[in-house]
């Protein structure tokens, strides 16, 4: 399309032809002629899939105003190979069946050139194919080990977020080392957990210790206390990861059941309390107890530049909340990974020379040609390293103590400890 | 954990949800049993109510127990008033046609859904308690507002049998039950009554919400398993039958309590389904309702 319009490129007559022949297109091709000219300046379309309501809705909040924040400064600084970048988001309602058919819409209707961002598994999982479909770049942030296990496709990447395996495996160390060796875990049951299930407990094992009971608790469920009997009584170190909007109920449940009598070791996914106020009520147990974070919610004492500059831009003050209403709490530990995907499409598309859709797939080839990925701007949260063949990215990982209701970090990893073996080579599958 | 102590929490757990099963189902039961309407959006009143708990707290703000008392008795008047509104300006029109009821209370259901995302946002919310001390038995500690629930539910529940079963106005609802056109020979507004109990039954959802609320937070999405549960106790108590709603809602509360406890809550809703299923095959009517022969 846009070279006929190049080769129509106007004089006056051959517009009014145009015109007169009823060509809405070059009428309006007529009336803007730099669009015209410019072909290769047109914007760059990104999609997002969106989880703006359903059980993500707190995720995808925050995930689109640090998208927003990122595209801002990506337009200030020159765009993409120096065309601007549009971002179109839709709402994904964190459901599989409606994720595909948002990548669909986005792909077809909107005519993307890629589609970012979501992050529940489910909805990964069940999106991915139709993604592989329609041959579009589809880069997940999704934390979740179905991209490095080879179990979806060589359109899907994820070069934002470390996965679940490599986090628990990076952490399974010091856990083992300072809290205890029983391990009881609670996660939500559905892939996200199961990804927890199997790797913290293999990890564990690694280390001499053991998981001494699994509660898969439903990612619907809205009461907690009913499952907490089932922690067996000599469990040295409760493991808790929940997602979904009764995160916080989960939580205070936990607190009410122990009380101020014996508990365990208590260690943490932040996602149990994820865009939660840590100064609920209900939650002053939690002080002294562990959590692994992503991203430091709380500002540490030696952040980085890049990690303040990060933390303004996106609107987030020292705490983690929110800069416009203090009692708006950020996903601080995941959002990242919107904002660094969205960088690493920029170090993509501009080292593939990307024109249109017909180089998506050099695009991806880009990608996966990438291998050390520095702090910088574009990787606030820390330096990484791709690792083409699975698709994964490979960064460091916190692990922080409640101290007077702060989050304040105890341990960071290094990369290589979260780094397995591969499972899969994407390179070597066809498009 | 010992087995007593086990059982004792399986129990208390197990009132908890009973007492607040037996609020919504009743609002269910009612409406069915009067009206013959399958009310799809039930759920979704309940979910007003506890929306319309954060919006109430929200405002009162300190102390909570003050905003709790007062959600406590806007909301269901607030619910009750839009739920009299829907039945003026849809379900009568439908003269109260069986299955168009069904349909247009699955569109009623839809359109406070999206209301409540749309006004109250995607988020789940907390309301605070309106008051918080721990019960700290010598295996466990248990939120003492849970067993203030089970008491308010009670109370509440209390409340509705002396309505119908001791006031004039209870008796023109069991008159409009047992026969809606010798009801109308006699002079009753059977379109009254019919706003007033869908109205009720709006509101003791609403009732059931509030008091639910500072234990679950409240969501847009939160409407369904209440629904799912409502349907379960009303199918197997008998529709219409309050007696059996409310030994139904103690038989699945408790062994939703004790089975989610000792086994797992997936297995306790398989359970209950299993039930329903046992039920609609063997006793129709339900286990105290009464044969309906029209």
């Amino acid at each position: 399309m846009t070279a006929k319009l190049g080769s129509a490129f106007p004089n006056r007559r051959s517009v009014l032809g145009g015109m007169a022949a009823g060509s809405g297109l070059l009428a309006a091709a007529g009336a803007f002629p730099g669009f015209v000219q410019a072909q290769s300046s047109a914007p760059i379309k990104l999609g997002f899939q969106l989880h703006r309501t359903g059980i993500g809705a707190s995720y995808g909040r925050w995930y689109q105003r640090t998208t927003q924040a990122a595209l801002k400064l990506l337009n200030e600084t020159g765009g993409i190979n120096g065309r601007p970048v549009e971002v179109v988001f839709e709402d994904d309602g964190t459901d599989p069946a409606r994720g595909a058919e948002v990548v669909g819409k986005l792909a077809t209707q909107h005519g993307c050139d890629a589609i970012f961002g979501p992050l529940f598994s489910h909805v990964v999982i069940g999106s991915a194919p139709r993604a592989g479909e329609l041959k579009i770049p589809y880069l997940v942030c999704s934390e979740g080990y179905h991209v490095a296990s080879g179990m979806l496709n060589r359109w899907t990447l994820q070069p934002g977020i470390t996965d679940v395996k490599a986090q628990v495996r990076a952490m399974a160390p010091w856990v083992t080392a300072n809290l205890g060796k029983k391990v009881t875990m609670i996660f939500p049951d559905y892939a996200f957990g199961h990804d927890h299930r199997d790797f913290f407990t293999q990890a564990v094992k690694e280390q001499g210790g053991e998981v001494i009971a699994h509660l898969a608790i439903p990612p619907t469920e809205t009461s907690f206390t009913r499952y907490m009997p089932q922690i067996p009584a000599e469990t040295e170190v409760l493991y808790h990861v929940m997602v979904g909007p009764a995160v916080l109920t989960f939580v205070k449940e936990l607190g009410e059941f122990y009380g101020n009598g014996p508990r365990p070791e208590i260690f943490g996914f932040i996602d149990s309390l994820e865009a939660v106020n840590l100064a609920s009520p209900g939650l002053e147990f939690l002080e002294g107890t562990h959590f692994w974070e992503g991203h430091c919610r709380n500002q540490q004492p030696d952040a980085s530049v890049d990690e303040t500059f990060y933390r303004a831009a996106v609107g987030v003050d020292a705490t983690g909340a929110s800069l416009a209403d203090a009692r708006d709490i950020s996903t601080y530990s995941h959002m990242f990974s919107t904002w660094e995907t969205l960088f690493v499409i920029k170090a993509g598309m501009e080292a593939a020379g990307y024109q249109g859709p017909k180089d998506r797939q050099s695009f991806v080839e880009a990608i996966e040609a990438m291998t050390t990925l520095p702090a910088s701007r574009a990787h606030p949260q820390g330096d990484k390293i791709f690792n083409g063949k699975t698709h994964q990215v490979f960064g460091h990982q916190s692990i922080s103590k409640v101290t007077g209701g702060q989050l304040m970090r105890v341990y960071q990893t290094s990369i290589a400890q979260g780094q397995y073996p591969d499972a899969v080579d994407y390179t070597q599958q066809s498009f | 954990m010992a087995f007593g102590p086990f059982l004792l929490l399986a129990l208390m757990e197990g009132l908890v949800t009973a007492a607040v099963l037996a609020l919504t189902a009743l609002g269910l039961s009612l409406v069915f049993g009067v009206m013959r309407v399958v009310n799809v959006a039930h759920g979704a009143f309940f979910m007003l109510g506890a929306v319309g708990a954060w919006f109430v707290t929200e405002w009162v703000g300190n102390p909570p127990a003050l905003g709790f008392a007062l959600a406590l008795v806007i909301c269901p008047l607030a619910v009750g008033a839009i739920a009299a509104l829907a039945n003026g300006l849809v379900l009568k029109r439908l003269n109260y046609d069986p299955e168009a009821t069904i349909v247009a209370t699955i569109g009623l259901l839809y359109i406070f859904q999206q209301m409540a995302l749309t006004l109250y946002g995607p988020d789940a919310r907390p309301v605070p308690a309106p008051f918080s001390f721990r019960v700290q038995l010598p295996w466990f500690g248990y939120s003492g507002y849970k067993l203030a629930v089970i008491g308010a539910a009670a109370v509440v529940l209390a409340g509705v049998w002396l309505v119908l079963n001791r006031s004039k106005i209870g008796l023109v609802m069991r008159a409009t039950q047992i026969d809606r056109e010798m009801a109308q020979a006699f002079g009753i507004n059977v379109d009254r009554v019919y706003a007033g109990v869908f109205a009720m039954g709006a509101g003791l959802a609403a009732v059931a919400a509030v008091l639910i609320v500072p234990i679950q937070q409240a969501h847009y999405l939160m409407g369904g398993d209440p629904l799912l549960l409502s349907f379960i106790v009303v199918i197997i108590g008998g529709l219409g039958s309050l007696r059996g709603t409310l030994v139904a809602a103690l038989l699945i509360g408790l062994s939703d309590g004790v089975i989610s406890v000792f086994f797992s809550p997936t297995l306790a809703k398989i359970i209950a389904t299993l039930l329903v299923a046992l039920v609609l095959v063997f006793r129709p009517q339900g286990l105290f309702g009464r044969q309906v022969t029209r």
